[in-house]
């Protein structure tokens, strides 16, 4: 905790404890274009494979390690977690995330 | 020529209906609307919607006319939701009763972008010719009683550009997550009232200081689209993502467009859902593959190097403003004809109030003078 007032908003480039899709957003595999989507009113953002893997875990259940952990075994790859938090963070800028 | 396979058409937008209680001055849908008397019956919809989902639509928009008119809207979102769709209710709210409301929530609606005239009574009833201020109000809570993201949807023009601070305070009042401020495209009945609707660049230019400001204040809380006045750019829209790209509507009565307005232009045949197997139309059919790609252009369009960003605009406006479809949008500051759209223009900055041509409101007797 810090002694910022409470009336400071949260930084927008912080992280939650346990990501998950905001209400608006709905992740689906789209057959016709060999992607996940993300959908969303008058929208849709095709997702590239490893934000699909990473968002497809943003349940509000899994806190980010237990993300990183799981992408890393599943891949046999080390190191990925600032990417991990990087995409994150464009999640929550763009609202995404919360 | 034929383009290459084309991609899947990823937006379906399905004018269900004509019919509207509204007569809004500006609406989009054709000047002889009233043409469109044979609607699609639920099972030849729910036929359209299973091919197009086949194809790789995603996105779909019932829209019209008013969608609340037709009483199988339940039906259709609830086989839209089955097929895998996001489905978008694009509505005046007039007909949204509570009852309609919960069934379409069941049947599972995912998202409601609900339009207004204006954040006065006086302005919403005048341009829309009906009482609706009120009725518009408590659709909106409705739809927020529902649990639904809320996009609601203001067209702008000379007679709310100067109410824009209070289009915005009652959207965030109504707690809309987006507002589209949609400054007026002229097609249709737009076209018809031009003269009254068209604002000064000094009008604009105010409105958008308003909504900047707006966005610095409200952050994430509202996300405001601003949707750009074409005729006071000097490059064109990148109309439909491009002819025959990603966008695919079908009008009530099956005809299949590559534009809601594309109804408006000589010498494309289109073709008609209850005739034609979709993916048929998609691929092969004359009115799709007319301005697919870029070898139908013409300069300067075809040796522009920005052809691949806008596609040469908008192929409703080359015909209405150039008079040939195949022509560069005059929006565009390269075009030969972008001198139409300066006049237009400098017409529309002229201190004499354009009162002279009454305002053209949308109904069925100036529709059917049309046809």
């Amino acid at each position: 905790m810090t002694d910022a007032p409470v009336s400071t908003p949260p930084q927008s480039d912080q992280l939650p404890a346990c990501p998950r899709l905001a209400r608006l957003f709905r992740l689906q595999f789209e057959s016709a274009q060999n992607a996940w989507v993300l959908l969303y009113p008058e929208g849709m953002v095709q997702l590239n494979p490893s934000a699909a893997e990473i968002l497809r875990r943003c349940d509000g259940q899994r806190p980010i390690d237990a993300i990183v952990e799981e992408l890393q075994g599943l891949f046999q790859v080390e190191g990925i977690g600032p990417q991990v938090e990087a995409l994150l963070q464009e999640g929550v800028r763009r609202g995404w995330i919360v | 020529m034929p383009s290459p396979q084309p991609g899947p058409p990823l937006w379906l937008l399905a004018e269900l209906t004509y019919q509207c209680p509204l007569h809004c001055v500006f609406c989009y849908n054709p000047r002889d609307y009233s043409r469109y008397q044979r609607e699609l019956t639920t099972r030849e919809w729910v036929d359209v919607l299973t091919q197009a989902r086949a194809l790789g639509a995603a996105q779909l928009g019932f829209s019209g006319g008013e969608p609340l008119l037709r009483d199988d809207l339940e039906e259709l979102v609830a086989e839209a939701h089955r097929l895998g769709y996001y489905t978008n209710l694009l509505t005046s709210g007039i007909g949204l009763t509570e009852s309609r409301a919960r069934a379409l929530k069941d049947a599972g609606l995912d998202h409601v972008q609900l339009s207004f005239q204006d954040s006065t009574r006086e302005l919403n009833d005048f341009l829309s010719h009906t009482r609706t201020f009120e009725l518009k109000q408590r659709a909106a809570a409705l739809i927020k009683a529902h649990d639904w993201p809320m996009v609601m949807n203001c067209v702008l023009h000379k007679h709310n550009l100067p109410h824009v601070d209070k289009i915005i305070e009652m959207a965030l009042a109504l707690g809309a997550e987006y507002l589209e401020l949609a400054n007026t495209q002229y097609y249709g009945w737009a076209l018809q009232n031009r003269a009254q609707l068209l604002p000064t660049r000094a009008e604009l230019e105010a409105a958008e200081a308003v909504v900047q400001r707006y966005r610095e204040q409200i952050g994430q809380r509202c996300r405001l689209l601003y949707v750009v006045p074409d005729y006071f750019e000097d490059r064109p829209k990148a109309c439909m993502n491009g002819w025959g790209k990603v966008f695919l509507s079908i009008a009530p009565d099956g005809t299949a467009m590559p534009c809601h307005n594309a109804g408006e232009l000589p010498g494309l045949q289109l073709p008609n859902v209850r005739e034609q197997a979709l993916a048929s139309i998609w691929r092969d059919s004359q009115a799709f593959n007319a301005f697919r790609g870029y070898g139908w252009m013409k300069e300067p369009c075809s040796s522009c190097d920005e052809k691949e960003k806008d596609f040469g605009g908008c192929r409703c406006q080359a015909y209405l403003l150039a008079g040939d479809a195949s022509a560069a949008d005059p929006v565009c500051a390269k075009s030969p004809q972008h001198e139409q759209v300066l006049r237009i223009v400098r017409q529309g900055q002229s201190p004499q109030p354009p009162a002279l041509q009454p305002l053209v409101f949308r109904s069925n007797p100036p529709s059917r003078r049309s046809r």
